[in-house]
């Protein structure tokens, strides 16, 4: 079934041009042979009469156009899936490897099937709305931006501020509140070695790491695998949420590396680039993996995803967090003022949001104050601020009672509510009673946007 | 001639992303006809011809597809089928339906190469004649009618460029769509036809004359009705950076605002969004008739990860279904979103075709097919007439949102259609990062409508003897109360609030007023997501009553702030979260309490 072809005619950095003596299928893998033994995986990007375009998924250093044979499988990229994965890493083969040594281990999991990496674009009319929430025990995350099965919420953070740290917390203390079989997908994205011990320490000194199956890219590994670890990342998802019925959740940590591989790419096939050099399809394939989350109406899985990355500068603008932005539900924004202030995890809650959240929190969910909390806290925070600002005209002293209650509110609504340790969980009762016990600073006329039934059972006066 | 090479074929010389060359029909297509790759039922669409081949864009993934495949031409452009069914169905850019699918796929994926027919050829309409035999009809006649929901009348017409003496007509009884309904007959040559027509997508319906709107197209927000109003057959623009509320005022324009027919086009959107608005419409039930709000609704969904040329002949799919009920008479609101998503869509085909791109990698002529979008728009005398003689007017309005990279309204698409639209609702990172929805920023807003419906607005106004302003100069007020206070804001920055003299506190005081209690405005509040007109008018003329009474207090030196006391402001602030529109009584009642506090100060 396999035709095996000699000839390559151009290498321009990961793409083989041959000639068209074979009568290929678009998008089909071939496998590259070389004289040393190796062999490496490409697809079929562009094909005319003259001419295929294979892109190789791998590093093609070393290829000539003489020692390489080339072999056409006749089939479309998939991946293996295996009730056997939990607990073990993974490359963006599908291949176990040894994070410490970066080897690749002699693998004795036996494959359950094999799926397409590309998956099917759902059915907009079969996705089901979600309104089931994931407990993720990090109080900011559960009190003010809910996290939602089926949703993708991701996480802008920027270098320097803790986003690893936060991920690992995530990894290791979400949970859904009813007993429902749920599992984490860990999928590192060009992250460096360090980094990838790090998450694995932190997995198996939680105890959780049964429960995680990982895939990583190392920041060394060639640029193609990059863009294809998300997507066996996603597939191994799918097969769990929607053949297995799990709740999953899918980290990928860290999306920038993955634009800067598509834009390296893209700059190879000397495509015209649209803003800052990234692509004009830029939006579109990063819809192909954001776009792999939610709930199909009749099954009992879900697929949510905490999409991770690092803005440019800083810059919330750059087209990464912009693309990403406009195609999530929501997101959640890392400050490096109150990283500087020592405040950990340091969300900027004014700048984030959860757009799932309204319909999947109240009495029967949460709590029944919930919403009246969340949107409180932010409108007080939001006047903290402003006083704050107020101070540096006026003094503390011109400031009236109110203002002055606002003042021990946002201070103790960051070093008590938004602050909490790297491996402490809070269940969305205890995140509630902290929210009441800043909130408690505010005299009840302050408290406009909660029912007053909630302010009498909740609120406690200040001694 | 071309009839006759119906069934003639080529075949796939070179793929390309969704793109295809294909050697042998170059002699017998069309630019813009459909072809089809028999083994897969894949569609495509020709969209250039050379001497030796021609290109064509496919709408689903060309994955396993190998040179030589056989592609035959089906010799009729993009169309979409109009008959009685569109109502409450999901369709795809190119009209395939999502519930079909879903139904014989019940994975949930979009499998590829289905092959129903838009619209279900086995159902049954009622169908009843209006006109008789050996009547003499014309192009956009009525001929009978079939009740298609509860609410909507959907009429039968006789079809553009068709006209004659009617020599067959069914009876009053049950029909599929592709039945034979009527005959007409001209110079002996006798033409069958059904209910259902076709139509194809780039080309706009014929109507008989366009007229100039005089009615507003009331959406229920205080802020868009007052402030930056549209109008039935309007065209609009919502542009903003992500998390700003576009997609929202979508959503409460689909569910509240006084069209009859709503056309959604989901255009490049995240597929939660759609269940989401999906969910919203099933469960909202309209006052009239207890029916779910999707029976007035037709969604055109191709998300963003579907494949992007559906996407680009989503916005013409959508925009030509809003036509056919238009012209029955219809006030027809298309919602678009985002045409940002759809601009990209066009970017990447072009950049396939390795087309000589203008500015940020956006085609040259995206200015060009962006306004035979909006042009689509407007109020319309229809061609044709009903039985008793009647002539009848429809409309479309079109409200599309744009998602500019980094909320930059210079960049090419918000900059194009803002050259394109009448009313342009600026949406504001700003207001949103303060939880001030909607986020319509208003000092870069605008509406050039307001002129066409003073009259509407004055026939409705509300008689309130110690407040005398109708509409037009209730927003020339706010107007004026608000860009006052932004000069004084750059005022307070560098002599603080309380240093201001006391009329301009009194500014600063009615900005606040009208900001909190007029356009700040909670979408998801039962009460306050639609604001009747007359609740409207109720809330900004007590807001305008306190800033009159206050100047003359000035006078006096007192300020109106101090004298109502923060209950009656509360009282005031929450008129929108607390009356519901039904209850104008409350608003008179809030009303007479400000006057008896007025005037007890003023004996």
């Amino acid at each position: 079934m396999s035709v095996i072809y000699k000839k390559i005619q151009q290498i321009i950095g990961p793409l083989l041009f041959l000639k068209n003596e074979h009568n290929a299928q678009y998008g089909e893998i071939v496998k590259i042979k070389t004289s040393d033994e190796s062999i490496r995986t490409g697809q079929i990007v562009k094909m005319n009469e003259d001419m295929i375009i294979v892109e190789v998924f791998e590093d093609t250093s070393g290829l000539s156009s003489e020692n390489a044979e080339i072999v056409f499988t006749g089939d479309i990229f998939k991946v293996s899936i295996s009730k056997d994965m939990f607990g073990q890493t993974f490359n963006s083969l599908g291949s176990p490897i040894d994070i410490r040594s970066k080897n690749i281990l002699d693998s004795d999991i036996l494959t359950d099937v094999q799926r397409d990496i590309n998956g099917i674009p759902i059915n907009p009319f079969a996705r089901e709305y979600p309104i089931d929430i994931i407990q993720t025990g990090v109080s900011v995350i559960d009190g003010l931006f809910t996290l939602i099965r089926g949703q993708k919420l991701p996480i802008f953070s920027a270098q320097g501020l803790p986003h690893n740290k936060l991920a690992a917390q995530i990894a290791t203390q979400s949970k859904v509140v009813s007993e429902e079989p749920f599992v984490i997908i860990f999928c590192g994205i060009g992250i460096i070695q360090d980094e990838a011990i790090y998450f694995l320490k932190r997995f198996q000194e939680s105890g959780t790491l049964q429960n995680i199956i990982s895939f990583i890219n190392f920041a060394d590994d060639p640029i193609i695998e990059r863009l294809i670890i998300p997507r066996v990342a996603l597939t191994t998802a799918e097969y769990y949420a929607f053949e297995k019925d799990m709740h999953v959740l899918v980290i990928l940590i860290d999306m920038t590396n993955y634009a800067e591989a598509l834009r390296e790419l893209s700059s190879a096939k000397e495509e015209i680039p649209s803003r800052k050099g990234y692509p004009g399809y830029i939006y579109s394939d990063f819809a192909s993996i954001y776009e792999r989350t939610g709930k199909i109406k009749g099954k009992q899985g879900s697929i949510t995803q905490i999409p991770i990355l690092t803005m440019p500068n800083d810059d919330i603008s750059h087209p990464i967090p912009d693309t990403t932005g406009y195609i999530t539900e929501g997101q959640l924004v890392l400050s490096r003022d109150l990283h500087k202030k020592g405040i950990y995890p340091p969300f900027e809650v004014l700048a984030s949001i959860s757009r799932l959240m309204k319909d999947a929190i109240g009495a029967d969910k949460t709590r029944g104050d919930h919403a009246d909390v969340s949107s409180q806290l932010l409108a007080a925070y939001s006047s903290y601020l402003e006083v704050k600002d107020l101070i540096s005209i006026v003094g503390e002293d011109g400031l009236n009672n109110d203002q002055k209650n606002l003042l021990k509110f946002g201070t103790d609504f960051e070093q008590k509510f938004i602050n909490q340790k790297s491996n402490e969980t809070r269940d969305f009762n205890q995140t509630l009673t902290i929210a009441w016990e800043t909130l408690s600073h505010l005299n009840k006329k302050q408290l406009i946007r909660i029912h007053p039934s909630f302010i009498n059972k909740y609120y406690k006066t200040q001694v | 001639m071309i009839r006759e090479n119906k069934t003639k074929e080529g075949y796939i010389s070179a793929i390309n992303g969704s793109l295809i060359k294909i050697k042998g029909l170059e002699k017998y297509v069309r630019l813009n006809d459909l072809i089809k790759i028999p083994n897969y039922h894949i569609l495509g669409e020709i969209i250039q011809i050379f001497s030796d081949q021609v290109i064509a864009q496919c709408f689903d993934p060309l994955t396993n597809i190998s040179l030589n495949e056989r592609v035959v031409s089906l010799n009729e452009p993009l169309s979409m089928e109009l008959a009685p069914g569109i109502l409450g169905n999901v369709f795809d850019g190119i009209q395939r339906p999502l519930e079909q699918l879903f139904q014989s796929f019940p994975t949930g994926g979009l499998e590829r190469g289905f092959k129903f027919p838009c619209l279900s050829r086995t159902k049954k309409w009622h169908f009843i004649p209006i006109r008789k035999i050996n009547e003499e009809i014309n192009e956009g006649d009525i001929i009978g009618t079939v009740q298609e929901t509860t609410d909507i009348n959907h009429k039968i017409m006789i079809p553009p460029f068709i006209s004659g003496i009617l020599s067959y007509i069914a009876p009053e009884g049950d029909y599929i769509i592709t039945d034979e309904i009527f005959t007409v007959k001209r110079y002996d040559k006798e033409q069958s036809f059904s209910m259902l027509q076709k139509w194809p997508i780039t080309k706009s319906r014929p109507y008989n004359r366009k007229e100039n709107p005089n009615e507003p197209l009331i959406t229920g927000i205080r802020a868009i009705d007052l402030l930056f109003p549209i109008v039935k057959g309007g065209t609009t623009a919502i542009p903003g950076g992500f998390g700003t509320g576009k997609s929202v005022i979508q959503q409460i324009l689909a569910k509240w605002c006084n069209a009859d027919i709503i056309v959604y086009i989901g255009c490049g959107e995240p597929g939660n969004e759609i269940a989401n608005i999906m969910k919203q419409f099933s469960e909202t039930l309209v006052s009239k008739s207890h029916k779910s709000l999707l029976e007035r609704v037709v969604f055109i969904v191709n998300t963003s990860n579907m494949p992007v040329s559906a996407r680009e002949a989503s916005l013409f799919s959508g925009v030509t279904i809003a036509e056919y009920f238009r012209d029955m008479g219809y006030d027809v609101a298309v919602l678009a979103d985002s045409t940002s998503r759809w601009a990209e869509s066009l970017r990447e085909v072009s950049g396939l075709l390795e087309e000589m791109p203008a500015e940020e990698g956006y085609p040259a002529y995206l200015p060009s097919k962006l306004s035979s979008f909006y042009e689509r728009a407007g109020l319309i005398r229809a061609l044709g007439k009903d039985h008793l003689g009647n002539e009848r007017k429809g409309s479309i309005s079109i409200v599309g949102t744009i998602s500019p990279p980094a909320g930059d309204f210079s960049e090419p698409v918000t900059a194009t259609t803002k050259r394109l639209v009448q009313v342009f609702w600026a949406l504001d990172p700003n207001l949103a990062y303060l939880k001030h929805y909607p986020a319509i920023n208003w000092l870069n807003s605008y509406s050039n409508y307001p002129q066409f419906i003073t009259d509407w607005w004055f026939e409705r106004d509300i008689d309130w003897p110690e407040i005398d302003l109708d509409w037009s100069e209730c927003r020339n007020q706010v107007n004026e109360i608000l860009s006052k206070e932004k000069d004084l804001k750059h005022l307070i920055q560098l002599i603080g609030e309380k240093n201001l003299p006391d009329d301009q506190q009194l500014i600063l005081f009615s900005a606040k007023m009208i900001k909190n209690g007029f356009l700040l405005q909670n979408a998801f509040d039962e009460i306050e997501a639609y604001t009747n007109y007359k609740k409207l008018l109720g809330i900004i003329k007590i807001l305008l009553l306190i800033y009159k009474e206050g100047k003359n207090l000035i006078e006096q030196g007192l300020m109106v702030e101090d004298i109502l006391g923060q209950d009656l402001i509360n009282s005031i602030l929450r008129i929108g979260q607390t009356v519901p529109n039904d209850a104008f009584e409350r608003i008179e009642k809030i009303k007479s309490k400000l006057i008896q506090k007025l005037r007890i100060l003023a004996l």
